[in-house]
């Protein structure tokens, strides 16, 4: 044998494999020092006069400085809404308003990369989420909104649907664009025009989305954006011009915007938290099952009001699953959100840290067990390492409050009904999760749990023509499919009560 | 002394009490969680030392009825210096033939590193009598194989004689000596996610010292999903057992940008351990030379042409 | 001196691909030598339809509805080309929004079509509407592009597999069309496109055993021939209407499938 020979037969068994860094190049996206508002179809500078700064949120590093809308530029904006909305969009034919929507959806397409990479930079969300989730569902709902422009006579057969006016949207940091996507495709599509306010801590997507507007041709005062703080948000929602609100965000706001219209007439839809329940019966496919727990709760690094944030795994499976559960999480991947590798991203600002740290700390005094897998965090930025808290009890603040983090909270259950009542105990009822080979079981499961959207054997699955929304203070309305237009339209019923 | 779990029927097997849940597969999310691995991103150092890993797991592989001692000879020459232009390149683990040219393949690697391994039992359809196909894995031992791929019984699999495949394997392993057992379950012929982890549990629980995909000779050979259920199954076993099974996706595999996905796959759902050709290998003929075009290319920068890379 | 231009030769649309006619015979419309198809092209492309099923109703219905709204793009690029081979660009950009509002339909039909049934007993109980297969077209003779365009349209968007007969007439809009199918993303044998003498295909078309409906609204008095050929194996045949469009054209090429499964723990 020679000595290569000698060399190869004794190659020693690696001890790891480090995946070298591999950056999404960052340099598809041009950054502006300074962006003002877009009203009118152009982007103006701020009556305000008030500028913010938005962060990368991996590095705590500026990225440009976005306007605050004050009282008069949402008026602005209002405005050129109503204008838009009388004196152009509701008179084009509903077959032209589905191609301009048409083309924002291609355009989107074709600009998909450079979104993403935006996406991942401003809010901190893994580069191989927002390009492989973010951006095709946000094209995609516009493709599939678009298609419904024209067709309205056929979702509501008999109720000559007209447009409602002005909607005002408000939308949050966790899916900033696809977020747009879902409040934007479908009051337009409806023949509604828009003002939109993008969260505070991500709003460069919404201002990019700002040109694929011009490349579209797309009438000035369809869509106007306006950035700020809750403060803007609030002049939105107080405006008399506004017809229609739309909000998601937390619970807690929701109730204020619900009490402000209350009286009002205005209509109003909202998607709030969750604290959703991931069911695992001990007949459920195992390695797939634990695959949907960490989807379920890691995805987004668990910003998500959808998040499978309870897990109640049957006890005759507890061990084997808590088990590989761990086993799982080691393998996760934290660090930069733009290296294509990586699994879990940064938290989205200081402020929802601070929280998720405060809930976590309550977790250990009320004496649950933490187990969170070895993990170096990067020195700059705001991360937490995905959490598994085990010995939970269901009064714990734990298994009560939303997180909105990667945090899991694991209860057990020994029958169905055991875990209907546990799942249905929550004042919330955005989602769950159900995971059993038994179609019998997944069907009477998915019957009793109070619940908005509910999974079986899959979990975080999203698709523009599936309606989405909560029962109870998860929020209500519903969002995608055909049961998508019925906020953004009037629907007559003189007809069908004969006249 | 507690008592095994009951098994289904047809499960009628001595098995070792605390062989893993048989359980289902979904589908759909195996074929997703597959696909999402294969996503990964490795550049540079790191692919190098995947494609590197990659030539010294490979089981070159030579399986047609017109196969001869010259071409024997000349895999094997392939396989002890895959790229005469880079003496780095180490050798493949093994040369795979079939039992009549064991001989050459024997005498042709001598004093190298590389293993010569042979089909038997019938090899690819397994429909002989079980007493024939035993004596075949003895006859090709005495000849000089290192390592024996045998083929379950997939019609007594189909037909549900459990035991049946369960007896084979053993009186296989048992002709086999100390020459090391690839069990070939044929993933294209069983149908499903969840025949595919049956099989690979009953291969491990009968002795296998690796499971491997398939014998190549069907379309549907080893695809990622089905390799990742396999490699859970054979997870389970380790967790349960403590026993290292090695695992073989053979067939299908010809680009290198593929042999770094399986690996991938392997790494992070077995961990480091496996990442050895004693626990992993690749079933491959035509994969090398890629695997040597992408190694010159990572090294040299340029993209490379077939013509620069012997064919044997 | 004046250029001479190089004139197209119009062929046969096939699998995705442009053959003559297997018979060599061609006849000639609008002034140019056009492909007779003969009961054997027919054969060929009935086989291409059959063929391309599996993949065209496996796709998703949103990559449908891409597709279809790609086939709009590509006749758009070529509008000038198509006001020339119709009565002009009205009917040509009629017939590029006929196709986008096709299009639009792909993943919604089901919505509007389908249904989850109250049965009376714990059964989740469900119908989905799914293609037919393979579809035979009578293009309308006229007109020579919005007629085919029409009644195509609602076929494929489905999931179906179509083998249209030109207007025997006015084929050449047709084969042009054709070729912005063959460039917009169209797997090869979803559409296929026959020109030649309609009394001698259309025949062979509606009695072929392996295709299973048959659009008659193109025919021209031999429908009742048509429709008796039709019945050897129970086709379905529809009467289309070339200046129709609505959700319950896409329906008339539709299966509905109506699925049971009990509810308990």
């Amino acid at each position: 044998m020679t000595d290569l020979e000698r060399r190869q037969d004794r190659a020693p068994v690696p001890s790891g494999w480090d995946y070298a860094p591999a950056p999404e190049a960052r340099d598809i996206v041009t950054l502006e020092d300074r962006y003002g508002v877009f009203i009118g179809g152009e982007l103006v500078d701020p009556r305000s006069g008030e500028y913010f700064p938005t962060l990368d949120p991996s590095t705590e590093e500026p990225l440009a400085e976005v306007a605050q809308a004050g009282t008069e530029d949402v008026d602005l904006a209002v405005h050129a809404a109503r204008d838009a909305f009388e004196n152009g969009w509701s008179g084009i034919s509903p077959a032209e308003r589905a191609k301009y929507l048409f083309r924002i959806a291609r355009i989107l397409q074709e600009r998909s990369r450079e979104f993403a990479v935006l996406e991942s930079l401003n809010g901190g969300k893994p580069i191989k989420e927002s390009r492989d989730v973010d951006l095709p569902l946000s094209a995609a709902h516009f493709f599939y909104y678009a298609g419904w422009a024209d067709k309205l006579e056929y979702a509501f057969p008999n109720r000559r649907p007209k447009p409602v006016g002005v909607a005002g949207q408000i939308i949050p940091w966790n899916f900033p664009l696809l977020m747009l996507a879902w409040k934007v495709a479908p009051a337009l599509a409806a023949g509604n025009t828009v003002v939109l306010k993008p969260a505070e801590t991500t709003p460069l997507t919404a201002l990019l989305f700002a040109d694929v507007l011009r490349q579209a041709e797309l009438p000035p005062g369809v869509v106007n954006i306006v950035t700020g703080d809750g403060r803007t948000g609030a002049e939105i929602v107080k405006h008399e011009n506004v017809d229609k609100i739309a909000f998601t965000g937390s619970t807690e706001v929701g109730k204020a915007i619900q009490r402000e219209l209350a009286g009002t007439g205005k209509k109003l839809t909202l998607e709030l938290g969750g604290k959703a329940a991931n069911i695992i019966f001990d007949d459920a496919a195992l390695d797939q099952a634990v695959e949907g727990i960490v989807n379920g709760i890691y995805f987004n690094q668990g910003h998500v009001c959808c998040a499978g944030s309870r897990l109640l795994v049957q006890e005759s499976i507890y061990e084997p699953v808590i088990e590989k559960l761990k086993k799982r999480l080691q393998t996760l991947r934290l660090g930069d959100p733009l290296d294509k590798n990586t699994d879990i991203g940064a938290i989205n600002s200081k402020m929802q840290l601070d929280k998720i740290t405060e809930l976590v700390a309550a977790g250990k005094d009320e004496g649950a067990e933490i187990y969170q897998p070895p993990c170096r965090l990067p020195e700059k930025g705001y991360w937490f390492v995905p959490t598994v808290f085990t010995n939970v009890a269901q009064s714990y603040r734990i298994a009560q409050e939303e997180i909105f983090g990667p945090v899991l909270s694991v209860l057990t259950f020994r029958t169905p009904d055991e875990a209907i009542e546990k799942a249905n105990n929550t004042p919330y009822g955005l989602s769950a999760g159900v995971w059993t080979e038994k179609g019998s079981r997944i069907l009477s499961m998915a019957q009793k749990l109070k619940a908005g959207v509910i999974w079986a054997n899959t979990y975080n699955r999203f698709d523009p023509s599936s309606p989405f929304g909560g029962y109870k203070e998860s929020g209500f309305g519903r969002e995608g499919g055909l049961h998508g237009l019925e906020p953004y339209l009037e629907l007559d019923e003189s007809e069908a009560r004969g006249g | 002394m507690a008592k095994a779990p009951a098994l289904p029927s047809g499960f009628e097997l001595p098995l070792e009490p605390r062989l893993p849940r048989i359980g289902s597969v979904d589908q759909v999310a195996v074929e997703e969680r597959a696909a999402s691995l294969a996503r990964r991103s490795i550049k540079r150092d790191a692919k190098l030392f995947a494609l590197d890993l990659a030539v010294r797991m490979m089981d070159l592989t030579t399986l047609e009825g017109q196969d001869t001692p010259g071409k024997i000879a000349a895999l094997a020459s392939k396989a002890i210096r895959p790229d005469p232009a880079d003496a780095s390149v180490p050798s493949v683990a093994a040369v795979c033939v079939y039992p009549n040219l064991v001989p050459v393949a024997v005498e042709k690697v001598q004093g190298s590193s590389v293993k010569v391994a042979s089909v038997a039992t019938a090899f690819p359809s397994g429909q002989t009598p079980t007493h024939l196909k035993v004596a075949e894995v003895r006859d090709v031992v005495e000849m000089g194989a290192d390592e024996v791929d045998m083929v379950i019984d997939r019609g007594a699999f189909l037909s549900g004689r459990y035991a049946k495949v369960y007896d084979e394997i053993v009186q296989v392993k048992e002709a086999a000596g100390q020459a090391h057992l690839k069990v070939i379950i044929e993933v294209g012929e069983l149908g499903t996610y969840d025949n595919v982890r049956r099989a690979s549990l009953l291969a491990m629980a009968a002795g296998a010292d690796f499971i491997k995909t398939s014998t190549g000779k069907l379309p549907q050979a080893a695809t990622l999903p089905v390799t990742l259920v396999m490699l859970e199954a054979i997870r389970d076993v380790h967790h349960e057992t403590g026993r290292k099974v090695g695992m073989k996706p053979a067939g299908g595999i010809r680009q290198a940008k593929q042999a770094v996905q399986y690996l991938v796959q392997l790494y992070e759902t077995l961990g480091a351990e496996w990442l050895t050709p004693d626990l992993y290998r690749l079933g491959a003929s035509t994969l090398l030379n890629d695997v040597l075009m992408q190694i010159r290319k990572e090294k040299t920068g340029a993209y490379q042409s077939p013509d620069y890379f012997t064919i044997d | 001196m004046t250029r001479l231009p190089v004139k197209k030769t119009y062929k046969l649309f096939v699998g995705g691909e442009f053959p003559r006619s297997e018979s060599g015979r061609t006849y000639e419309a609008q002034g140019q030598n056009v492909a007779r198809g003969s009961r054997k092209d027919l054969r060929d492309a009935v086989r291409a339809a059959r063929g391309a099923v599996g993949k065209w109703s496996g796709m998703t219905a949103y990559n449908r509805g891409q597709v279809l709204y790609r086939i709009a793009e590509m006749m758009e690029a070529r509008t000038a080309e198509f006001a020339e081979l119709s009565s002009g660009t009205s009917e040509v950009e009629e017939a590029i929004d006929r196709w986008v509002w096709y299009a639009g339909w792909a993943d919604k039909y089901a919505q509007v079509l389908g249904s989850s049934n109250p049965v009376a007993a714990s059964y989740f109980n469900f119908t989905v509407p799914e293609p037919t297969g393979v579809v035979g077209v009578l293009a309308p003779e006229s007109p020579a592009l919005g007629g085919i365009v029409a009644r195509l349209a609602p076929v494929i968007v489905g999931g179906n597999t179509a083998v249209v007969l030109a207007s025997e007439s006015e084929p050449l809009a047709a084969i042009e069309l054709a070729e912005a199918i063959a460039t917009a993303d169209v797997p090869g044998g979803v559409v296929n496109i026959l020109t030649g003498h309609r009394s001698e295909l259309a025949p062979w078309l509606a009695g072929h055993m392996d295709v299973n409906a048959l659009d008659i609204g193109g025919s021209d008095g031999d429908a009742p021939e048509l429709e008796r050929l039709a019945a050897e194996n129970v086709k379905r045949v529809v009467r289309g209407q070339a200046d129709r469009q609505s959700p319950y054209e896409i329906a008339n090429f539709l299966e509905l499938k109506t699925v049971w499964h009990p509810i308990g723990v």
